[in-house]
């Protein structure tokens, strides 16, 4: 009888107290960030589809084109192909194909590279109508991205 | 000679007036409902539409007009379309009575909270109509709960409103707020030498309001988790949007009718400056404590809900009753 009674005092104060709670969040700063408008920084190690390393020297990519990524890939969507330019001792990357709809961002490619030339790209925006917008040409977007400023 | 002392046109010039204020009243209430979710879960609420989001009412508005008027077949037509005007009607008729100020009324009748719950009930009916209607296993649900639920909390709103009406002696909303002249201590609520439980009576009158009103932590009539939008269910554009603009409606005038008989409604709490301006600020700090009490409590099991109400709202304000009965024999005679 006596705690049945009791249990209406303290349960009110209880939900008082949790009116209390959300009071306080009421007051505190938006902890969320208007998405398209405003964006999160993105983590370093973050794994985008990969892309070739500019070498800032020469402004061409490091690529060798030894081809150790396109052996090493488990789902086969690296093509690499190089030819040697004259007065140089090591051949150079003309054509890096990614086939980014099979790939499963495992990165053996970036551990397998021998000159550091593939990284991860910071890429997420990634929604597209066609199949073939993933097929990516990573000598031409290496190049793109050494003119951007 | 003035147009306004002639009571016909008086009469549906405050209709229209109520009309345009019950309306904005509900879309703006939308927005400051999910503006205030927003803000009680951390986020910014909608605020896309306009700046801050202030058109995002005009945007919904318009989206329920531009819908079409689904009618499903075999449905109850008469009753299907006629259950959104009947919830929203009898919101109408109550804010008639209520005073917003000592001369703003529409209609300044002396049985004005015998008046406001007569009607208030009414819109019970309506829900249930629209669920009976509907011919929707979830809307049929929801009608039996609002029924159960509505008479649940019919009984101890009324007792509470016994109780005031024998402290104040009268039905006249306008003179209940009259007695609470000069300063917030002689507030009903605050009127403790008459009845020291006249805080826990508000508090009963608050929960009661909720539970009427269907609002959460009690929207067991909309409960969407269970039963999709309950009575609703088969309501499409603007059908939809007048039960919810009846829910707003209800929510201000239960608010309204609580500012009037505890929080002394248009009269200052320190005895100066009384006006409409009182009365708006009360009444939105009550609508304000609605929308927080939906966003910190989940929603109650049923048999919870009754047992509330049966076991713990009936027996306390029927011992307030007693006591402000047995006080003012005895005490104040």
């Amino acid at each position: 009888m006596k705690a049945s009674i009791l249990e209406v005092p303290r349960g009110f104060w209880s939900l008082l107290v949790g009116m209390r709670v959300t009071l306080t969040q009421f007051f505190k700063p938006v902890v969320t960030v208007p998405y398209p408008h405003k964006t999160l920084p993105i983590p370093a190690r973050y794994r985008g589809h990969i892309e070739l390393v500019v070498d800032p020297a020469t402004g061409r990519p490091l690529c060798t084109a030894c081809k150790l990524c396109e052996r090493a890939c488990p789902s086969d969507c690296i093509f690499v192909d190089g030819a040697k330019r004259e007065g140089e001792k090591k051949k150079s990357v003309t054509e890096y194909r990614l086939d980014f709809t099979k790939c499963s961002l495992c990165g053996s490619c970036v551990e397998a590279c021998a000159s550091d030339a593939i990284r991860f790209s910071k890429d997420y925006n990634l929604a597209g109508t066609r199949k073939e917008a993933y097929q990516y040409d990573l000598v031409q977007r290496a190049a793109e991205e050494a003119k951007k400023p | 000679m003035n147009i306004l002392t002639h009571e016909p046109y008086r009469l549906l010039l405050a209709l229209v007036a109520l009309l345009a204020f019950v309306g904005v009243n509900a879309m703006y209430l939308v927005l400051a409902e999910r503006k205030g979710a927003g803000r009680f879960q951390r986020r910014p609420g909608p605020n896309e539409a306009g700046y801050g989001g202030w058109l995002q009412p005009v945007a919904d508005v318009a989206k329920l007009l531009s819908k079409q008027l689904l009618v499903p077949p075999g449905t109850d037509t008469i009753l299907f379309r006629l259950a959104p005007l009947i919830v929203l009607a009898p919101a109408m008729m109550c804010l008639a009575v209520v005073p917003f100020s000592d001369t703003l009324t529409a209609r300044d009748v002396n049985f004005g909270l015998l008046m406001v719950f007569s009607f208030g009930s009414i819109n019970v009916l309506a829900i249930m109509l629209s669920g009976w209607s509907s011919r929707n296993k979830y809307a049929i649900i929801s009608a039996a709960r609002v029924v159960s639920q509505n008479v649940a909390y019919e009984i101890p709103m009324l007792l509470v409103a016994i109780t005031l009406l024998m402290i104040t002696g009268t039905m006249d909303l306008n003179e209940i707020v009259r007695q609470q002249a000069g300063g917030f201590w002689h507030w009903n609520l605050f009127r403790v030498w008459v009845n020291p439980l006249m805080p826990v009576t508000f508090v009963i009158y608050f929960i009661c309001m909720l539970a009427e009103t269907n609002r959460a932590p009690f929207d067991m009539a909309e409960a969407e988790s269970e039963l999709v939008a309950g009575a609703f269910t088969e309501y499409a554009g603007m059908g939809f949007g007048v039960f919810f603009m009846a829910e707003y409606a209800n929510i201000v005038l239960g608010s309204s009718l609580a500012t009037v008989l505890f929080l002394g409604g248009w009269q200052s709490p320190f005895g100066v400056f009384s006006g409409v301006l009182w009365f708006l600020l009360k009444m939105y700090a009550l609508v304000f404590t609605v929308i927080w009490v939906r966003w910190t409590f989940p929603r109650t099991q049923f048999y919870g809900l009754l047992n509330l109400s049966w076991k713990i709202l009936i027996p306390i304000s029927l011992f307030t009753l007693l006591l402000s009965s047995a006080l003012l024999k005895l005490v104040h005679a």
